[in-house]
C-alpha cells in the first residue's frame, strides 16, 4: 500500500540547514493501522506531510499504491495536529464535513446527505447545523475525523489527533478509530507521542529517534483483535510492549534495533 | 504600510464587539448615551449663540441651521446634489472593491509580487487624491468618471491593505488541511483564504466608504458645479455667492447624516454576511 524509502527532509540551506527526518524507510500493508511514536520535535509531522505530498522530501521517495507521490495523491485524507484550526469557523459543521466532497461529489443535496451520514458514523448526528466553535474539543475532533472519512479515503493520516482533549475523550476517540478501521476498507497511519496510545490502537508501532528522526524500531503488536481500554491495558503483552516502546523512546541511543 | 494594516487588523475585533453588544438586551444604552451627547452639544452651541458668547455671524444658531436643514430636505435641487453624491460614492466603491479585493488577494498570496511592487505602491499611496483633482480633470474631463477615479485612488488603499492583512492572517493549518484534500492552490484561495479574510476586508470597505464620501465632496467643492451636481458643488456654490453660513452648515449636516447612513448600511450588510464571525466573538469574547 505505502512504501517509504530513505526519506530525508531538511529545512534551510547551508550551515543553517536542519535535518528533520533522515533516511526513514517503512512500509504499510493494505488495511493496517500503524502507529508512529517519537518524542516531540523528532520529525513526526514532517514525515506525515511528506507522505501526504504537502511538502517535497529532500531525499528518498514515497510510493503510494505503486505510484510515486509528488503532489497530494487521490484517496488521501488527513487529520492534522490542531483540529481547532483545521475546521472552518465560517461553515457549519455539516458544511465543514461536506467541503472535501466538492471535488468528488456533484450536487449540494448529495453532499449534505453524505456529510450527515459521516457525522452519524462518529456519533454526531444532530449537530450539523451548529458551528464548530460551538462544540467541545472532543466533538470538534470527531468533526475533523468525520470530514476525513466523508470522502472515503483509502489512506488516512492522523497527526497527534487526540493531543488536546481530556483523558476520557481521548479513550473514546481511540475506540472510534479502532471501530472505523474495523468497519471500513481503510489504511491508517497514526502519529502520536503517547506510548500507551501507540500500542493500544496499533497493529505495529514504529519508534522514531529524537531529531533527526530515523526509524529506531518497528515492533508488531501481538494483542487480540478486539481491544478494550481496561482489559487490553492489563494484558501482560500490552504491558511488556509499552515498556519496551517507552524504553526506546527515552533512550539516547539512535541505532536501529530489529 | 504597517500603520494602515494595524488599524485594519485591530478593527474587525473592535467593530464586531460593538456589534454584538448592540444585539444584547442592554443595547439601548450606548446609543442613548451617544444621542444625549449630541443633544447636549447642540444645546450648548445654541445657548452660546443666544447668550452672545459666540457671535451669530461666526456661528449661526443651532436652531436656525436645523430649520434650514429641514427646508433643504424639501429642496429638489439639493436632493439631486445629494443623489449625485450617493451615485458617485456607489460607483467609486463598486470599482474600489472590484479592484482592491482581487489585487489584495494577489499580493497577499504571492509575496514575491508584493515585494516587487512595494516601491511603486509606497510612492503612489501618500499622494492625496485631492492633489490629483486638477490632473484628473484635465485627463478625463469633469463628470462622474472623474469623481469615481479620484474616489478609487483614495479609497482603494484600506481595501487593499486590509485584504493583504486578512490573507496574512489565514491559519496555515486551515490552508494545509484544504490542500491535503486535493484542492488546487487557487481553490484554497477561493474557499479558505477569501472567507477567512472576509472580516478584515469588510473593515477595509467601511474605512474606504468614509474616504469615498470625503473625496467626492472635496472634489465637488474644488471643481464647483462644472463637475456636475453633488453636495460639494452645492456647498461651493453657496459659499461663492452670498456666503450664507447657515445653509452651508445645513448642507454639511446632511453630508454628515449621509456618511452615517452609508456606514450603517455597510455595517448592517457586514453583520448579515459575516454572522458567523460576530456570533463567535460574542460567545468567546
Ligand atoms: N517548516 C519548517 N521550517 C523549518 N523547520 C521546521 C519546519 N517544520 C518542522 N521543522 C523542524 O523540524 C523538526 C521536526 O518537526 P516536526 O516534524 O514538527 O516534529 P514533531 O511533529 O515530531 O514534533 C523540528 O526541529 C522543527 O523545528
Ligand atoms: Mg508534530
Amino acid at each position: 500500500m505505502l512504501e517509504v524509502t530513505n526519506l530525508t527532509r531538511a529545512f534551510g540551506h547551508g550551515a543553517a540547514a536542519h535535518t528533520a527526518i533522515e533516511a526513514v524507510s517503512l512500509s504499510v500493508a493494505h488495511g493496517e493501522l500503524v502507529s508512529i511514536v517519537g518524542p516531540s520535535g523528532c520529525g513526526k509531522s514532517t514525515l506525515l506531510r511528506c507522505i501526504a505530498g504537502l511538502i517535497a522530501p529532500t531525499g528518498g521517495r514515497v510510493v503510494l499504491r505503486g505510484v510515486p507521490v509528488h503532489d497530494v495523491p487521490d484517496g488521501l485524507a488527513v487529520v492534522l495536529q490542531d483540529y481547532g484550526r483545521s475546521l472552518y469557523p465560517w461553515l457549519t459543521v455539516r458544511d465543514n464535513v461536506a467541503l472535501p466532497l466538492r471535488r468528488t461529489l456533484r450536487g449540494r443535496a448529495a453532499r449534505r446527505t453524505a456529510a450527515d451520514a459521516s457525522l452519524a458514523a462518529v456519533a454526531l448526528a444532530g449537530v450539523g447545523d451548529k458551528y464548530p466553535w460551538q462544540l467541545s474539543g472532543g466533538m470538534q475532533q470527531r468533526v475533523a475525523i468525520a470530514r476525513a472519512l466523508a470522502c472515503d479515503p483509502a489512506l488516512l493520516l492522523m497527526d497527534e489527533p487526540f493531543g488536546s482533549v481530556d483523558a476520557q475523550t481521548r479513550e473514546d476517540l481511540e475506540d472510534l478509530v479502532l471501530r472505523v478501521r474495523r468497519e471500513r476498507d481503510i489504511t491508517i497511519l497514526l502519529v502520536t507521542h503517547d506510548i500507551d496510545e501507540s500500542v493500544y490502537v496499533g497493529d505495529r508501532v514504529i519508534v522514531l529517534t529524537p531529531g533527526p528522526g530515523r526509524v529506531r524500531a518497528d515492533l508488531p503488536v501481538r494483542l487480540p483483535e478486539s481491544r478494550d481500554q481496561i482489559i487490553t491495558k492489563e494484558l501482560p503483552d500490552f504491558v511488556r510492549l509499552r515498556t519496551e516502546v517507552s524504553r526506546l523512546v527515552r533512550s539516547r541511543d539512535t541505532r536501529a534495533v530489529s | 504600510m504597517s500603520h494602515t494594516t494595524v488599524t485594519g487588523g485591530a478593527a474587525p475585533g473592535g467593530t464586531t464587539r460593538a456589534a454584538t453588544r448592540a444585539r444584547r438586551p442592554a443595547r439601548a444604552l450606548p446609543w442613548a448615551r451617544g444621542a444625549a451627547g449630541v443633544v447636549v452639544f447642540l444645546l450648548l452651541a445654541e445657548a452660546a449663540g443666544r447668550l452672545g458668547v459666540i457671535s451669530r455671524s461666526a456661528l449661526p444658531l443651532t436652531s436656525a441651521v436645523l430649520a434650514r436643514a429641514v427646508l433643504l430636505a424639501g429642496n429638489g435641487r439639493f436632493l439631486a446634489d445629494l443623489g449625485a453624491t450617493v451615485e458617485a460614492w456607489a460607483a467609486g466603491m463598486a470599482i474600489t472593491v472590484a479592484a482592491g479585493v482581487p489585487l489584495g488577494l494577489l499580493l497577499g498570496a504571492l509575496p514575491g509580487v508584493r515585494v516587487a511592487t512595494r516601491a511603486i505602491v509606497e510612492f503612489l499611496r501618500p499622494i492625496p487624491s485631492v492633489a490629483l483633482i486638477l490632473l484628473v480633470s484635465l485627463l478625463l474631463g469633469p463628470g462622474l468618471r472623474m469623481s469615481a477615479t479620484l474616489i478609487v485612488y483614495g479609497a482603494i488603499w484600506p481595501v487593499l491593505y486590509n485584504t493583504i492583512a486578512g490573507i496574512d492572517d489565514v491559519d496555515p493549518v486551515a490552508k494545509e488541511t484544504h490542500r491535503a484534500f486535493g484542492f488546487s492552490r487557487l481553490d484554497t484561495i477561493r474557499m479558505v483564504s477569501l472567507p477567512s479574510a472576509a472580516p478584515f476586508i469588510a473593515t477595509g470597505i467601511r474605512l474606504a466608504s468614509a474616504v469615498a464620501i470625503i473625496l467626492d465632496i472635496a472634489t465637488g467643492y474644488v471643481t464647483g458645479p462644472i463637475n456636475g451636481p453633488g453636495i460639494g458643488a452645492y456647498i461651493a456654490q453657496q459659499s461663492s455667492g452670498t456666503s450664507d453660513l447657515t445653509v452651508i452648515l445645513a448642507a454639511t449636516f446632511w453630508a454628515g447624516i449621509l456618511g452615517l447612513a452609508l456606514d450603517l448600511l455597510l455595517t448592517g450588510a457586514q453583520r448579515r454576511l459575516l454572522r458567523w464571525h460576530h456570533t463567535r466573538l460574542g460567545e468567546t469574547g
